[in-house]
């Protein structure tokens, strides 16, 4: 008995396993029960504009992605130097600089991509999200864990902004990832056959109506009501 | 007449919420009670009049390319575009703290409705939208100053507007799901349906 004891306290006190659960939890909470866009009602911006096509949408996903995880890196090694005072200041400067990277490195490979995101990768630096997490998480915990954070929390909004995007660019063009699906259907049913696109869906209207219906679906699963 | 015919276009046709989706998460938050949302409109409008033309002089005379011409030969060929984005972040970051300290002198009883939202319009997309959107659009001072005016604007209709329908909806039965955010992105949707007819004004 007293053996079995003594080798759980050794466990404990060796280091935590990479992936633990508690870690894998960062990683899966935000990916459904806690959701920065349906439960937390973050980002919601950048969320809806770019979304009109599969390819810009998967780019906006993964400068997010670096943005936060770097973000979340950055603050938390720095956690302990930062006055609270000016914390805001310092999280926007670190935001912007890595924001501004994304930018520059877009420009210089991918110029088209850069010009039809124009000034929404720059809004990155005011999603709520990334400061969210920078606020909440990164500035109270070690580095490893919140790059777990930012990553999961990352991930949570890019499987939103795909989703969104897929019924879109499907509903709205009728293609996914500018390679054309209705005429393909059309033609494999018929010469006189002709699906429709919906015009309304590449306006910001569908957006908003089809993140609704997402919202709708998603928190009847998870039972989440709102008071 | 063109500055008139621009800020009917940033008020209606291009509105902040409903054509760029910009400022959404304090449009979502602060939707509550129109007294809160006339607050926070008047508020951004306000920011939005200074700092857009505040970043059309900083982006003129320091980031463009070519625009420190000015201190001499070898300064002509210098481009800064790349600090756009901190530049322009750290002018509203300061500007929001002076509106904030401003508020809190003169009206306490708007301080407090605010709250949060007040430090939270530095990082409100429609005030960086505003000034990224000037840069990208090659506007003078005088129609950066109406941009911003008008995009303002434009956002304070609409979250007033949401504000009433949303007070309304109290007594409404929603489903559970719906309740909450859901609803407000279905009602906003109808609402961006019902600007889209201002899309078809030529001015």
């Amino acid at each position: 008995m007293s053996t079995e004891v003594a080798e759980k306290e050794a466990a404990v006190k060796e280091s935590e396993a990479l992936l633990s659960k508690r870690r894998k939890k960062l990683i899966t909470d935000p990916l459904v029960d806690d959701n920065p866009i349906t439960i937390q009602v973050l980002g919601i911006c950048s969320a809806l504009a770019v979304t009109t096509q599969m390819q810009p949408t998967l780019v906006m996903a993964l400068s997010v992605i670096f943005v936060m995880v770097m973000a979340n890196l950055s603050i938390s090694l720095l956690r302990n130097k930062i006055p609270t005072r000016v914390r805001i200041i310092v999280q926007l400067a670190v935001v912007a600089s890595l924001v501004t990277l994304v930018n520059e490195v877009l420009k210089a490979f991918a110029y088209d991509m850069y010009k039809e995101l124009s000034v929404f990768v720059g809004l990155i630096i005011t999603n709520c999200i990334v400061m969210g997490r920078l606020e909440a998480y990164a500035l109270g915990n070690k580095p490893y864990d919140s790059i777990l954070d930012g990553f999961g929390s990352a991930l949570g909004y890019s499987w939103i902004i795909l989703t969104v995007a897929f019924f879109r660019e499907l509903w709205g063009s009728g293609s996914l990832f500018g390679i054309p699906i209705f005429d393909g259907i059309s033609s494999l049913v018929g010469p006189d056959f002709q699906l429709a696109t919906n015009g309304l869906m590449v306006s910001p209207v569908g957006a908003f109506i089809i993140l609704g219906l997402l919202i709708w679906v998603q928190r009847s699963k998870t039972g989440y009501v709102e008071h | 007449m063109e500055l008139f015919s621009l800020a009917i276009r940033s008020i209606f046709i291009d509105n902040m919420v409903f054509a760029y989706f910009l400022g959404m998460c304090s449009f979502l938050a602060v939707s509550k009670k129109v007294s809160t949302a006339l607050g926070l409109g008047a508020a951004v409008i306000f920011v939005l009049t200074i700092t857009v033309p505040l970043n059309w002089l900083l982006n003129e005379f320091i980031l463009k390319e070519g625009a420190l011409a000015f201190l001499g030969a070898s300064f002509a060929s210098i481009d800064l575009t790349f600090l756009r984005f901190i530049m322009f972040i750290a002018i509203i970051a300061a500007m929001v703290q002076l509106v904030e300290m401003v508020v809190e002198k003169f009206a306490p009883a708007l301080y407090g409705a605010l709250g949060i939202f007040l430090p939270l319009i530095a990082v409100n997309c429609a005030i960086l939208g505003g000034s990224l959107f000037m840069a990208q659009r090659d506007y003078t001072l005088a129609e950066a100053t109406v941009y911003g005016f008008g995009s303002g604007t434009g956002f304070f209709l609409a979250i007033v507007a949401l504000a009433a329908i949303r007070e309304k909806l109290k007594y409404s039965n929603v489903p559970n799901g719906l309740k909450g955010l859901g609803i407000t992105m279905l009602i906003t949707g109808l609402m961006g349906i019902a600007f889209m007819s201002f899309m078809g004004i030529d001015l």
